[in-house]
């Protein structure tokens, strides 16, 4: 199965969010997603992108995200880099902890995964690579080497 | 489609009618802005009428939560009514959806304030 890439090099700013949602809308609709799977796609890819650009890079302009997509047939993998100082997963608090509930933010990694099938958060001291994959529906599956 | 809140009065309860996308940076500031202009107008009885907000993103449910706080803070009451699906799922699944008043019927959401 041939694979087919996307990848875009974008700056440390909000457009860039709104920019990588509406590529991953285009690029799981082009993949064969149904609808209500290409808003979790691209919501995922948002939440990810939203990481990068604050929490990761933090607008700082020379700093970049670095935007992946990659279809082939199985699976769409969705691969988001920044270059920040690197995102501990371990310690990102549960937000459906009772004293969490009501905090205003940190449900971005949550809402990742909770819509994609499979998530990697790989930090580093050079910044945080997160890869997503949802697998095409109707497909026979492929090895994975993506999991948690 | 950015976010409009367009407000008005009913029996003494403001109901903002909200459309667009709730989501970081100019959704969540007219929210924010919107609930702090009603607070600091001695308005504390809010229904956010969400039925056309067609996106809600992470930012955007914690403005939702920084807004029923900010207000529960004050002794008012902010309840929501008309959730489109998305973001009544986004809501179930951050189990959020217990914690705020949701409501589906305009006159019956206006007379369940205190």
């Amino acid at each position: 199965m041939t694979n087919n890439r996307v990848s875009y090099t974008l700056d440390s700013t909000l457009e860039t969010v709104d920019s990588a949602e509406q590529a991953a809308s285009r690029i799981a609709v082009e993949a064969g997603f149904a609808e209500d799977e290409v808003m979790q796609i691209s919501m995922a890819v948002r939440e990810a992108a939203v990481n990068a650009v604050l929490h990761g890079n933090a607008y700082d302009p020379d700093k970049k995200v670095k935007l992946d997509f990659v279809t082939n047939g199985h699976d769409l993998v969705i691969t988001i880099r920044d270059q920040g100082k690197g995102l501990d997963p371990s310690k990102i608090p549960d937000p459906l902890a009772p004293e969490n509930l009501l905090k205003t933010s940190g449900r971005g990694i949550f809402l990742i995964r909770s819509f994609m099938d499979e998530v990697q958060i790989c930090p580093s001291q050079t910044g945080t690579e997160i890869k997503l994959v949802k697998h095409v529906p109707g497909s026979s599956g492929a090895p994975k080497e993506a999991s948690q | 489609m950015t976010m409009k809140t367009s407000t008005r009065q009913v029996d003494g309860i403001a109901i903002v009618d909200c459309s667009g996308r709730i989501t970081l940076g100019e959704g969540s500031v007219i929210l924010r802005d919107t609930v702090r202009g009603l607070l600091g107008k001695g308005q504390k009885k809010i229904l956010l009428n969400l039925g056309d907000v067609n996106y809600i993103d992470s930012s955007g449910i914690g403005e939702l939560v920084s807004a029923f706080t900010t207000v529960r803070n004050q002794g008012g009451e902010l309840k929501l009514l008309n959730l489109t699906k998305k973001v009544h799922d986004l809501l179930q699944i951050t189990k959020l959806y217990t914690v705020f008043d949701v409501k589906d019927d305009e006159t019956a959401a206006v007379k369940a304030f205190k």
